[in-house]
């Protein structure tokens, strides 16, 4: 298993060097400037000297060269003078974001923290209100309770977040006045009071992620589920007279996680990905409004450590779904 | 009775003038949301209205304009002029004197010196300002003394109120961005998000294309204002989540740029919990006439350049008939309702400014059918009119916005009943605005027979604005398609003219001069064919008083007189 990891690791390298470049060619390649940023006020040859100050008229490769040692190099650097008070990386130039000119991995630093508790809360509830639905809905095939979390699931599935986001705030936040249609990112939980208002601003966002997370994990679990209670096995732990709740819980679903612990893990990127549009809804200023906002104003350097942070978790958690494949069952070996 | 009544109007008069005597911090926070995010409150790194206007809050330029576009000082004892000996006989220089005693929020005294290092700052050729147009033509400031300031032009300047007024050029603390000279600018990250100001907040936190904090300047110049103790600008979302959240929940005080649909304004409205105002600029939504041809059929780098005139719209009469077919009232209906109205002219503003051009405003379509009849232009057997074998079939480019689209629909079912074919087409506005020589869709390439968008002036003079359409500014493979004569418009009279204006002082004058150029562009050629005069839509609170939109400088430009009213 060891060499298993070190040899995906390994191989993992170049993938992420190609898929830095292909993404960098990708993002300048596409049609739009940031120059469209500037109001058309701006005189022409001030413009031409905002795009030199950015770096933004340099070729292609020299670009990209900077970038990867920026982001290998110095960026690694300031964290570890950060960490030990060292100054290493003194007065090297870090990657800059061309809308807001401050440094891009602060700007993730300050939204990682608010998508981590509202996408991770809903991927969290997403996923415990998916299995026990998915499982239920298994063993009473075609009864109303299938039926209804079936009717469930699809309106997930195929109602987009920024319908069901404006719905919600129509609803509870205009009409009802229950919760705010606007996320306060300022807001800082020290008691029981801002907990709660912290818990009423995330109520919609959550509700509206967890729906659609749900969907998904809970069709995956049910079809896995339907698959294994068809099984020899099954028909044996029943005959040796074991209790429904023994063969459904033990027998059955651990057989069924596989491919379910492969789905969740596959969509935990995701989590730090953030969800463009319900960010952009409830204006919770996470990574995915960031990035959202960074391909509108053509701000390459954000968009391209964005979305190559994104590669990398992808591998990464690919991987993890691997090794955990292997330990859950053991008819899988690697070496 | 009597006394009650007294008593009563007494106690009214007190709830009107609210702020005569709130103190400072007395009303509590005040919430602001913006559709487009914060990025830096340094505005000559960026140019973005939005990160301008929260800058504002911060820090201030030496003089501004008022809701009339009326000059005003802010840090400075009184405007030069020529009477008071602050504008120099020969329009060369001008001197401006500042308010003795003036402290930084910071607690230092504000001197000549730093209005001096904000010149330096933005006129540094690696710095990337973008306010360098401000600046343009300034030979150098200097300090006379710690509260004199001087600033010397290349040559006679009729307008020498560019540099250090209006919100675009405030001053910066020398002290704090001492080391963000040239290259270094954009590195500055503390300080491009916690300025040093003389205005009546300061930063007291900042995440970058989220949220500004900011609370009340302890040293602001009057000691009774702001009336809030704290302020907050969120960000993020769209017009109508920004309208929303002050109109009908009620979660923020003041929305900046809330242009959303008309009826969508009316549903708000009846909410009762706030009201929406607007200001009228110099935006100007316009349809510009291609005089070149931009046919795929002609080489590249000979497209859309001077070298080939429009086969069809070189021909006033189809000019001027596409606008006789437009009815612009509807428009303004359809999209704008409260924030705009018809115009006719490239420059609709200021009032002294403004040409009594109102021939546009009604739909005549079967005069334009006659125009284009007597014009040689005859119905072919499709019903699309021809002449000498040339279709008339036109593309009409914009950029991708809902409003525009709306009005590509509906002009061409107008230009349809003329006998005129049109071709829409809708390009991203990160491309169609983005300038890369490169691409085929900007709008500088003109690579369409008409297009449309919508274009201002800065401050309250047309000067420059009108001095786009000179020949000499026209885009062409030569200049990287760089230029601002879109319409590759070129005109002998018109230059002259427009060096006249150049050199002429007297504002009487002046005013008669740019009214001939707006006319020369719109009425007597209908190269430039203006549509929609657009406001900016901001939206209040009823709980919020002191609003006082301002099209001519920051549209927020008086938040140190904006109270909580009940």
């Amino acid at each position: 298993m060891f060499t298993y990891i070190v040899r995906r690791l390994a191989l993992a390298v170049p993938t992420l060097l190609l898929i830095s470049l292909v993404i960098f060619l990708l993002v300048d390649l596409a049609p739009g400037s940031p120059m469209s940023q500037i109001p058309l006020t701006v005189p022409p040859d001030v413009r031409q000297k905002i795009m030199e100050a950015m770096g933004a008229n340099d070729p292609v490769w020299a670009r990209y060269l900077l970038w990867l040692r920026q982001f290998f190099w110095i960026e690694p650097l300031y964290l570890w003078d950060h960490w030990f008070g060292t100054s290493l990386a003194e007065g090297e130039q870090r990657i800059l974001s061309w809308q807001s000119r401050s440094p891009v991995f602060d700007i993730i630093g300050q939204r990682i923290p608010q998508t981590l508790t509202v996408v991770g809360t809903a991927y969290l509830v997403g996923v415990l209100i998916a299995l026990p639905i998915g499982i239920w809905s298994a063993y009473r095939q075609y009864s109303w309770f299938d039926q209804f979390g079936t009717f469930i699931s699809m309106v997930g599935f195929s109602v987009p977040t920024f319908f069901t986001g404006v719905l919600l705030i129509v609803v509870f936040a205009v009409n009802l006045q229950w919760f705010p249609s606007v996320y306060d990112t300022t807001l800082k939980v020290t008691d029981w009071e801002s907990f709660w208002k912290q818990v009423r601003q995330m109520a919609m966002p959550v509700a509206v992620l967890a729906l659609f997370n749900a969907a998904e994990i809970s069709r995956y679990t049910r079809a896995a589920m339907l698959e294994n209670l068809g099984q020899d096995y099954v028909r044996t732990a029943r005959a040796k007279g074991m209790s429904e709740r023994v063969v459904l819980l033990k027998h059955v679903l651990r057989n069924s996680m596989i491919p379910v612990v492969t789905v969740i893990a596959l969509g935990l990127p995701t989590v730090f990905g953030g969800a463009i549009i319900t960010e952009q809804v409830f204006k919770v200023n996470g990574i995915g409004a960031a990035l959202i906002g960074a391909i509108h104003a053509s701000d390459l350097p954000m968009v391209q450590t964005l979305t190559f942070i994104f590669a990398v978790l992808i591998v990464v958690f690919n991987l993890v779904a691997d090794v955990l494949y292997g330990i859950l069952d053991p008819r899988i070996r690697y070496d | 009775m009597k006394l009650r009544t007294a008593l009563l109007g007494a106690a009214a008069a007190f709830v009107t003038a609210p702020a005569a005597w709130a103190e400072r911090g007395s009303d509590g926070e005040l919430r602001l949301t913006f559709p487009q995010a914060v990025s830096t409150l340094n505005g000559y790194l960026s140019g973005g209205t939005k990160d301008l206007l929260a800058g504002g809050m911060v820090i201030e330029p030496l003089a501004g304009f008022d809701t009339s576009g009326t000059i005003f000082p802010r840090l400075v004892t009184e405007i030069p002029s020529r009477e008071n000996g602050g504008i120099a006989e020969d329009l060369t220089s001008v001197t401006w004197k500042l308010i003795p005693g003036l402290l930084w929020s910071d607690g230092t005294p504000f001197t000549a010196a730093d209005v001096v290092f904000t010149a330096e700052y933005c006129m540094h050729p690696e710095g990337g300002c973008a306010q360098g147009s401000k600046f343009a033509g300034v030979a150098s400031v200097e300090a006379v003394d710690d509260l004199t300031v001087k600033v010397t032009f290349q040559g006679p300047q009729p307008n020498p109120f560019t540099a250090f007024v209006g919100y675009q050029s405030p001053i910066l603390q020398k002290a704090q961005f001492e080391a963000c000279l040239g290259a270094a600018a954009p590195t500055c990250t503390e300080q491009n998000s916690f300025p040093v100001g003389t205005g009546p907040f300061r930063v007291t936190g900042f995440t970058v294309n989220d949220t500004v904090q900011l609370e009340a300047n302890p040293n602001y110049r009057d000691p009774a204002k702001p009336a809030f103790a704290t302020a907050m600008i969120k960000g993020g979302g769209d017009a109508m989540g920004s309208a929303r959240s002050v109109m009908e929940t009620g979660e923020f005080d003041y929305a900046w740029n809330t242009q959303i649909p008309p009826d969508a304004q009316t549903a708000m409205l009846a909410a009762g919990k706030g009201q929406f105002v607007v200001a009228f600029g110099s935006l100007v939504e316009r349809i510009e006439m291609n005089l070149t041809d931009p046919s795929p059929d002609l080489p590249e780098g000979e497209r859309s350049t001077v070298k080939h005139p429009h086969p069809i719209l070189s021909d006033a009469n189809v000019r001027r008939a596409l606008s006789m077919a437009i009815d612009r009232q509807t428009l303004v209906e359809v999209g704008y309702g409260a924030g705009g109205k018809p115009t006719c002219n490239l420059v609709p503003a200021p009032e002294i400014f403004a040409s009594d051009n109102t021939g546009c405003l009604t739909q005549d379509i079967e005069g334009a059918k006659a125009l284009l009849d007597q014009a040689g232009w005859v119905p072919g057997a499709d019903g699309i009119r021809e002449k000498d074998g040339r279709r008339l079939s036109l593309v009409y480019q914009t950029s991708v916005n809902p409003i525009r689209q709306d009005f590509q629909a509906l002009i061409k079912s107008w230009w349809a009943e003329l006998g005129v074919e049109t071709e829409l087409k809708s390009i991203d506005a990160g491309v169609f605005f983005g300038g890369d020589p490169g691409s085929p869709d900007t709008f500088q390439k003109f690579y369409a027979d008409v297009e449309m968008y919508a274009n201002n002036f800065e401050g309250n003079d047309p000067q420059v604005y009108l001095a786009n359409y000179l020949c000499a500014n026209i885009p062409g493979p030569d200049s990287q398609w760089q230029g601002e004569n879109i319409n590759r418009f070129c005109d002998p009279a018109f230059d002259a003219l427009v060096a006249e204006l150049a050199a002429t002082t007297e504002l009487e004058k002046r005013t008669e001069i740019a009214k001939k150029l707006n006319d020369m562009l719109t009425k007597d050629s209908m190269v430039i064919v203006p549509l929609v005069h657009r406001g900016t839509l901001s939206a209040h609170a009823n709980t919020l008083g002191g609003v006082a939109i301002n099209a001519w400088d920051n549209e927020m430009w008086n938040t140190q007189d904006w109270v909580r009213v009940e």
